[in-house]
């Protein structure tokens, strides 16, 4: 707290200037400042003032609704989502409660279907396909995605591997190959960018491998969308996946 | 036959320019098992960015103001025509990018340098939970894993999602805190207590079992308590365990043990809206796996 006040202080001093867009971007820089400072406080005060907010102004406000979600969820969409705290669905694509299924994982990746491996995602995929019957998935890349970036920069920067990330990550290598292959001769940032895009595809591909999905798709009963998050722009782009199988042969 | 084309995802979005439903894609399957399948990418409308306009502060999303009942939520995605969700979809980012993004332009450019968010959230996928509706936690705050349960499996189980999420937010972005949130009525963990001992290849089978120790435990102090109530009893037994399982990870012990990192429980009940939270009280030898949680810092707030 000291140091956030000596900032402000030091910072105020400059407000004197005549010039209106240096003032401008001072008080800019203040209110940027103590917002910042928001996230310095006690967690546990945090926390509870998050909760009583949810109380108040949504939980007490709509009774009937959290009544009736208090029985059963029925949410209409699966959402795959990356754990980075910028890009929550429910903000960016306001979901409300009930409205959405939601996994989140490092890169929004979805394994292709392995009995064995990967246990946690196929749960979310049954639970949510089988059990809660939702009608949509949507799997959401974003920008400046820190586990693409891992994906794409390892083992070629000789960086010491991490224990789980880099096993975890590798999910995403048929999309690292293609962009590599695509590419290669763009600046690292570039090609991140192209397999941030490129891995929600394959996620998308990757859902197709499972049963359930499978099932739901045949029937018409499922749809499935990727969702690109652009945070350095403010931009968002959404594309369906339609499937189209070959019928091959009968026996 | 059928032949694999690959192809690229080329088409960029303009804010100057509104592209109707326009080309199909071919796009490469990855994977033998899918080589007799092709499939199309069809591009949905363009998001317009346009140009900011005069923003007044929103208190909550405009569809809340209305009187909202379940109609609303029966509405979204009910349309046969699957144009009404893309718009729905649409127009919900466009309010985020007006009503917060916009709003707090400068916030925005600061978190797209990069994240420095002070809590790790595991909490369950369940549609009703998401700490960010009812922790009220803003875009960088919170580095989030959700998955079926809000379960923590051991180091020694190997390699997992929650476990790569668990690494990465301790050892890179080095977050204060981890709170793990358990819910009433919890699918999850009724599926773990209704589970018998015949094999059952399901995938949630496979993943709930990681919480075994809590049914156990649950099964050995609460037998006398009707099945809502020893799931009640396991979901918060649930995410004792799960506490129990983190500190399972040495660099996660180490942090714990140096006070650079407090980990704690919590139990969110929306049947009567209440919120318990609760702090790991780590005094390092007395831990060990058959021990009881030593916990400090119990709040309940309704």
């Amino acid at each position: 707290m000291g140091s956030l006040e000596e900032a402000v202080e030091g910072l105020k001093k400059f407000l004197s200037d005549k010039d209106d867009v240096a003032v401008a971007q001072i008080e800019k820089l203040i209110t940027g400042l103590k917002k910042t400072d928001l996230n310095e406080c006690d967690p546990v005060k945090r926390i509870l003032e998050g909760f009583q907010h949810f109380k108040i102004n949504k939980f007490d406000k709509y009774p009937e609704l959290y009544k009736k979600l208090a029985e059963g969820q029925w949410p209409k969409f699966l959402v795959f989502a990356c754990s980075d705290s910028r890009v929550c669905p429910s903000h960016i694509l306001d979901f409300q409660p009930g409205e959405a299924f939601m996994v989140r994982n490092i890169a929004n990746m979805v394994p292709a279907f392995d009995k064995l491996k990967y246990s946690g995602v196929g749960a979310a995929i049954e639970y949510a396909v089988s059990v809660l019957e939702v009608q949509n998935i949507l799997v959401i890349g974003h920008s400046r995605c820190g586990g693409i970036k891992r994906l794409m920069t390892h083992p070629e920067d000789n960086s010491t591997p991490f224990d789980f990330i880099d096993e975890w990550v590798k999910i995403g290598l048929p999309a690292k190959v293609k962009v590599q292959a695509e590419f290669g001769d763009l600046p690292l940032e570039d090609q991140c960018k192209h397999c941030e895009k490129e891995s929600v595809k394959l996620s998308l591909c990757n859902l197709e491998t499972y049963p359930y999905v499978q099932m739901g798709l045949a029937n018409k009963k499922l749809r499935l969308m990727g969702g690109y998050y652009d945070f350095v722009h403010g931009k968002f782009e959404l594309l369906e996946f339609e499937p189209h199988f070959h019928h091959l042969f009968s026996t | 036959m059928a032949t694999l084309s690959p192809s690229s995802f080329t088409k960029n979005f303009n804010s100057s320019i509104d592209f109707p439903i326009t080309s199909f894609q071919t796009f490469a399957i990855f994977g033998p098992k899918l080589k007799t399948e092709q499939t199309h990418f069809r591009l949905s409308t363009s998001f317009k960015t346009g140009s900011p306009l005069e923003l007044k502060a929103m208190k909550e999303p405009p569809g809340l103001t209305q009187k909202l009942d379940k109609n609303r939520l029966d509405r979204l995605a009910e349309s046969e025509n699957g144009c009404d969700l893309f718009e729905d979809l649409k127009h919900r980012f466009l309010r985020f990018k007006k009503h917060k993004f916009e709003e707090n332009l400068g916030h925005f450019q600061n978190l797209a340098e990069g994240q420095a968010p002070k809590f790790m959230i595991i909490a369950c996928a369940d549609s009703r939970v998401c700490p960010s509706v009812i922790l009220g936690f803003q875009p960088g705050e919170a580095f989030m894993v959700r998955n079926v349960a809000n379960l923590v499996p051991p180091f020694e189980s190997g390699p997992s999602e929650t476990n790569a999420a668990l690494e990465f937010a301790v050892n890179s972005l080095k977050v204060e805190n981890i709170l793990v949130i358990g819910h009433s009525r919890c699918g999850g963990i009724r599926a773990l207590m209704s589970m018998q001992d015949e094999v059952d290849s399901s995938f949630i089978r496979s993943w709930v079992i990681v919480g075994k120790n809590a049914r156990l435990n649950t099964k050995s102090a609460a037998s006398h308590l009707g099945f809502d109530q020893q799931c009640r009893h396991c979901e918060k037994e649930s995410v004792d365990h799960s506490l129990l399982n983190l500190l399972t990870y040495p660099w996660i012990e180490q942090k714990v043990a140096k006070g650079e990192l407090s980990v704690h429980g919590g139990y969110y009940d929306f049947v009567d809206c209440t919120f318990e939270k609760w702090t790991l009280d780590y005094k390092g030898s007395n831990f060990g796996k058959n021990s009881r949680l030593p916990v400090k810092n119990r709040f309940y707030w309704c």
